[in-house]
């Protein structure tokens, strides 16, 4: 999409993102079990809810207010590294909404990257959202998007991870999905089921 | 799952309604989880502040009070706190000597309390110095990774920089100390079964009868290798001889057996025996001694060993009186 989206689509694609953590919930602590301390489903499921209740109660007026509303009630609810993450992520991205989603998920990227030190290949988030913000850069579509990040969350299978809990694990990382690229995943698919 | 809980969600919340009970010293702001002094903020001391996620009871919570923390932010089980917890934690025991933020190195507690800090920067001014503890030798140490965790000697640290706060030392010279004791202290943790996290109901992971996991964390989360059991003199030698071969340590030291919740003090003296004998034929004498469960991770059953280089300075301060729940001596 080259428009900027709306205050209801990016209301619409928080929601689904918030449907689908929920319904994965499970599916994202059993990959934390594997590599982490069983915890992100839990957190994420917690955060997510938080904030649909909180753009329910007041639902903001424009796309910078929703998204920051978004990042602040993440950055205070979640805790653990998703909560900086996720709530840098949806902070930066209400800086930059106005010039469209493709520019502003990129400056979320940016925002994660500075906060996190992580860099492509080191078993993180990273290696869902910079694949998905690559093919927005080059015109890509959203669809085309959350099958980057798809991607990027398969690759990081065979990964060693070098940053967050699982880095503890050495070699033992390897043979899983990061629990953090599969939630990013998730928030792609969200974006490809309601802002194309 | 077998737990004295009323609700999953509620544990967090409800434990501390019972430390704020128990411990009427203490004030607990339970809006933002923050265990008090109740005397905070002491007036020209440096503040001390620290936390985690909750699950490893007593630490941080039960190291509250004279001579050890002056708050600690209570995340969800295994969970760093939040940022709005922690500048309510230092805004709360800012005596006008600045505030030292003592953070275990794990991903997410090293960015909120990042972010933390930096909130107090733009708020007020405070100052604020932040030293993280990475001490365990299962970690390899890399520019390129999270680094290693922070373990045992963060029970260690606070309780002596606590007794530096306390004799009114400035905030650069306490956060010195602090440095120097983490690069003083090494520690190395081994699992004999998971724990199981309240809101996940199920045990982290599995670990089948017969076997045990060396290198453990604290957040039920796997070791770097898993091998069968073995009797308590070898797992001592299992943990000690890679914090040996990671530090040169001289007579004098603090010798920590930490348990991790599961496991009974008769066996922590079991283990403690065995590292002593070790200590022993490696010339290191012992200068002061702790054992039970202080670093906890939940109702897992292990230890961990914790050696820090002492010298007549920090055995000193080790020394002088401390009045929380979790330790208590000269007081």
């Amino acid at each position: 999409m080259s428009d900027a989206p709306t205050t209801e689509q990016l209301t619409a694609w928080i929601t689904r993102f918030a449907e689908l953590v929920h319904e994965h919930r499970d599916e994202l602590t059993a990959l934390d079990s594997a590599i982490g301390d069983a915890d992100h489903g839990s957190n994420m499921d917690r955060g997510m809810t938080a904030v649909v209740a909180a753009l329910t109660e007041a639902p903001p007026d424009d796309p910078a207010a929703l998204l920051k509303k978004t990042g602040a009630t993440l950055v205070s609810k979640v805790g653990g590294a998703s909560g900086p993450l996720y709530g840098t992520l949806f902070l930066r991205m209400a800086g930059a909404v106005g010039e469209g989603f493709a520019p502003a998920l990129r400056a979320g990227f940016d925002g994660v990257l500075a906060r996190g030190k992580a860099e492509p290949g080191d078993k993180t988030m990273v290696d869902a959202l910079g694949p998905a913000c690559d093919v927005l850069d080059a015109g890509g579509s959203v669809a085309e998007a959350a099958q980057a990040a798809a991607d990027g969350r398969d690759a990081t299978v065979p990964l060693v991870a070098r940053k967050g809990r699982a880095s503890y694990l050495g070699e033992r990382s390897a043979g899983h999905a990061d629990p953090g690229a599969t939630s990013t995943a998730y928030l792609l698919q969200a974006a490809a089921e309601t802002l194309s | 799952m077998k737990k004295l809980i009323n609700d999953p969600a509620d544990v967090v919340a409800d434990a501390l309604r019972g430390m704020a009970a128990a411990h009427p010293r203490l004030r607990v702001d339970h809006e933002n989880r923050v265990v008090f002094r109740g005397d905070a903020p002491v007036q020209g001391k440096v503040g001390l502040v620290s936390g985690g996620g909750a699950g490893h009871e007593p630490m941080h919570g039960g190291f509250v009070g004279p001579g050890m923390l002056d708050a600690a932010c209570a995340g969800e089980v295994f969970t760093s706190p939040v940022p709005d917890q922690m500048v309510a934690a230092t805004q709360g025991v800012d005596g006008g000597a600045g505030v030292l933020h003592i953070v275990k190195n794990y991903t997410g507690d090293v960015m909120n309390f990042e972010m933390a800090a930096e909130l107090v920067a733009a708020e007020s001014g405070t100052e604020v110095v932040t030293v993280v503890v990475d001490d365990d030798v299962a970690v390899q140490d890399s520019l390129y990774t999270a680094g290693r965790r922070g373990v045992g000697t963060t029970v260690l640290l606070e309780k002596i920089v606590g007794a530096a706060a306390e004799e009114g030392r400035p905030l650069a010279a306490v956060a010195d100390l602090a440095r120097r004791i983490d690069d003083s202290g090494r520690s190395m943790g081994m699992a004999l079964t998971s724990c199981t996290v309240p809101a996940a109901g199920k045990p982290t992971f599995e670990l089948p009868e017969g076997e045990m996991e060396i290198g453990i964390g604290i957040h039920g989360e796997p070791g770097r290798r898993r091998v069968p059991i073995a009797p308590a003199r070898d797992v001592a030698a299992m943990l000690v001889e890679p914090i040996l071969a990671d530090h040169t340590f001289s007579d004098g030291v603090i010798c920590f057996v930490n348990g991790l919740g599961g496991t009974p003090l008769i066996e922590l003296y079991v283990v403690y025996a065995e590292v002593a004998a070790i200590l022993e034929k490696s010339g290191i004498g012992i200068a002061r001694s702790l054992v039970g469960p202080y670093m906890t991770s939940l109702e897992m059953a292990g230890c961990s060993v914790t050696l820090l280089q002492a010298d007549d300075e920090l055995l000193r301060l080790w020394d002088a009186p401390v009045d929380t729940p979790g330790l208590r001596w000269g007081a």
